[in-house]
């Protein structure tokens, strides 16, 4: 009975990741440049801080989310933590010096605390993680409707500025900004015996259990750091939009953004494999794919067609490896 | 192989256990207290008319939990539900719109489109072996992208047909709403299936054990494309349902379906993982769900507050009976 559940997937050799990391990192390029040279408006400083904008936004989701996936679970609420974050982070970054510090900590404490409970729930109530953060997320939702049942707020300018702006006249913000979480975040945490362990349960929990890691913890800083990370960026889409707003729309949109960056970064998610460098590449990747309808001149209507249509084909692409299994009960681990 | 050993409900004391299916009874249960701690707060709770009424809004929420069960069952999920629904509308009502045959046409065309997204989920999961949570959200998001290119953003201006007007909010027996008899033709045919086909058992052991299923000749892959063909098509019944109760169809009219369908699968003891659950508790999960929603909209709960018990009490119930074996 246990044998089939302690059989550990056949990871592929490290070349082929990078490699895989590589062709991805070409095709941003080639997307950018494609963007670059076939429209008037890309090189303005507008539309570049737009694109890395909303690409460091979806990539910062998808660093958290790949914590969660590599254990082979899911976390659904990220976008609706985002949102939560983003009306708390509405109320509280109106003030100055101390008052700002303690608002800018509360919202990422906040969205910690969020992760948190998705954590509690997962790995000691031991519930389905698609239900549990698809439950909690209606929770954090009515507590954003509760921060503001209408949109609106202010906070500091100043500070929101900063975030926006150019380090150096030279390097954006928002993509120095990313490089210090990936740096600070993803690099020591799965180097970490509590990184190594979430990857030893996504590939076989049953044997990660036995060999005594520790299964239980891994789990709940994965769900943890994933909330985290989404209070990062509920903070920063708060600092580009001066307000707070509660929509069910967009917060959706962002829990998908997540993942289609994570399948187009080449994370498994069947969990076990996979970084959150392919993530960011892979969320980069979807925001530029998305703004190369405006290289064709399209109606912005058809965007979220053409994004679906996108993490459709990445999906396709992605499962072809199962064309290839020789035998069929591999299928079914 | 006999009946015996192939029935999800083998042996008599197996049987009889089933029959007092904790979660079964615990939702029972909490629909009888819903209903006594409404009768405290007004006494229209008990009367025939609302509970009719409160079956009538069930309807809709008990055709998408059928279809959200068997994908439950094999242990997959489909989270494509609330576009499907608004596609499912959409498409009846654009149908509508070319006169006397398009009327006709509506509701067949309106199904085939949900039964044709849920293909493609079947041929994504059980073909190419993609999670369906994964593949599911992205054909929602596909449908979405569709529906949005189709209406330019806006709620179409096409109405319903007046046959998914009588079939939302006729009665065709006195006193019995239509749309409540769709959903018990539908219950009928749903228990039939499961307890007594072969598709229906086959749900029931690619849940419990997909290998073991596939081993004993069970084509487990067209099982699964059937089941989210299912799921798809019952969930644009819904949604055609739905634009003739609202008589036409609107953005976003699905959103509020997935987290309510599921969440009926689950708290009435279907196993998150598949493999075990029974119709009856489904039916169980619909009417507490509803009676939920009846009761916090009629104490004019804002929707912050209702989306806040509605996560809270859906998190208590699972993690009442909805757990998981711990690790060994």
């Amino acid at each position: 009975m246990s044998l089939d559940t302690t059989e550990t997937k056949v990871a592929p050799k490290r070349g082929m990741s990078i490699l895989f990391s590589l062709t991805l990192l070409g095709l941003l390029l080639f997307l950018w440049l494609l963007l670059a040279f076939s429209t008037n408006s890309f090189w303005t400083p507008n539309n570049i801080s737009n694109l890395l904008r909303q690409g460091a936004m979806t990539a910062i989701l998808a660093v958290g989310q790949t914590f969660v996936i590599i254990t082979a679970g899911i976390d659904l609420s990220v976008g609706m933590i985002l949102t939560l974050t983003n009306c708390l982070a509405s109320w509280v970054l109106a003030g100055t010096g101390f008052e700002l510090a303690f608002g800018v900590m509360g919202v990422l404490g906040a969205g910690l605390l969020c992760g948190m409970l998705n954590g509690l729930i997962v790995v000691f109530g031991r519930l389905q993680p698609i239900v549990a953060t698809i439950a909690t997320s209606a929770i954090f939702y009515g507590l954003a409707l509760l921060l503001r049942p209408t949109p609106g707020g202010s906070i500091n300018e100043d500070l929101a500025d900063f975030f926006t702006s150019k380090l150096f006249g030279l390097v954006p913000a928002s993509l120095a900004f990313l490089a210090l979480v990936v740096l600070l975040v993803w690099i020591p945490y799965s180097r970490s015996v509590l990184g190594r362990t979430a990857y030893a349960i996504g590939s076989a929990e049953q044997a990660a259990y036995m060999s005594s890691m520790p299964v239980r913890k891994a789990k709940f800083a994965a769900y943890a750091i994933s909330g985290f990370m989404a209070g990062i960026g509920g903070l920063y889409l708060t600092f580009f939009s001066y307000t707070g707003e509660a929509a069910l729309a967009s917060g959706n949109a962002y829990t998908l953004f997540s993942i289609a960056a994570i399948v187009l970064g080449g994370v498994s998610l069947a969990g076990g494999r996979g970084s959150a460098i392919g993530a960011v590449f892979g969320a980069l990747a979807f925001r530029a794919i998305g703004d190369l309808l405006f290289v064709f001149d399209l109606d912005p209507l058809w965007q979220p067609l053409f994004q679906g249509v996108v993490l459709i084909l990445a999906i396709a692409i992605g499962s072809i490896g199962f064309a290839r299994v020789r035998n069929r009960l591999e299928w079914f681990q | 192989m006999t009946d015996e050993t192939t029935s999800p409900l083998p042996s008599s004391p197996a049987r009889a256990r089933r029959r007092f299916d904790p979660a079964v009874a615990i939702a029972f249960g909490c629909i009888l207290l819903l209903l006594l701690a409404g009768s405290f707060y007004s006494r229209n709770f008990l009367s025939p008319d609302y509970l009719l009424q409160q079956l009538k809004v069930a309807a809709f929420l008990g055709i998408i939990a059928t279809g959200m069960m068997d994908v439950i069952l094999i242990g997959q999920i489909d989270l494509s539900v609330p576009w499907v629904v608004t596609t499912g509308a959409m498409a009846a009502c654009a149908v509508n719109s070319y006169g006397p045959a398009g009327a006709v046409l509506a509701v067949p065309f309106g199904v085939l489109c949900g039964a044709a997204i849920g293909a493609v989920n079947g041929l994504a999961v059980g073909y190419m072996r993609v999670p369906s949570m994964i593949v599911t959200l992205a054909t929602n998001a596909v449908a979405q992208g569709l529906m949005v290119v189709y209406t330019g953003g806006f709620s179409p201006q096409d109405s319903a047909s007046p046959f998914m007007r009588t079939l939302a909010t006729g009665n065709l027996i006195p006193g019995v709403p239509n749309g409540v008899l769709v959903w018990g033709a539908i219950a009928a045919l749903a228990v039939f299936v499961l307890r007594r086909t072969t598709f229906g058992r086959s749900l029931y052991a690619i849940g419990n054990r997909e290998r073991a299923a596939y081993l004993s000749g069970i084509n487990t892959r067209r099982i699964a494309m059937l089941a989210f063909v299912i799921s798809g098509a019952l969930s644009a019944l819904a949604g055609v349902l739905l634009a003739g109760y609202a008589s036409k169809a609107s953005q976003s009219m699905g959103d509020a379906y997935l987290l309510p369908a599921i969440a009926a699968v689950v708290l009435g003891g279907t196993h998150v993982l598949g493999g075990k659950g029974s119709y009856l508790g489904t039916i169980a999960g619909v009417i507490l769900i509803t009676l939920l929603q009846s009761i916090l909209s009629v104490m004019q709960m804002e929707e912050a507050g209702r989306q806040l018990i509605y996560g809270f009490v859906i998190i208590g119930m699972l993690l009442l009976y909805g757990r998981q074996k711990a690790a060994q």
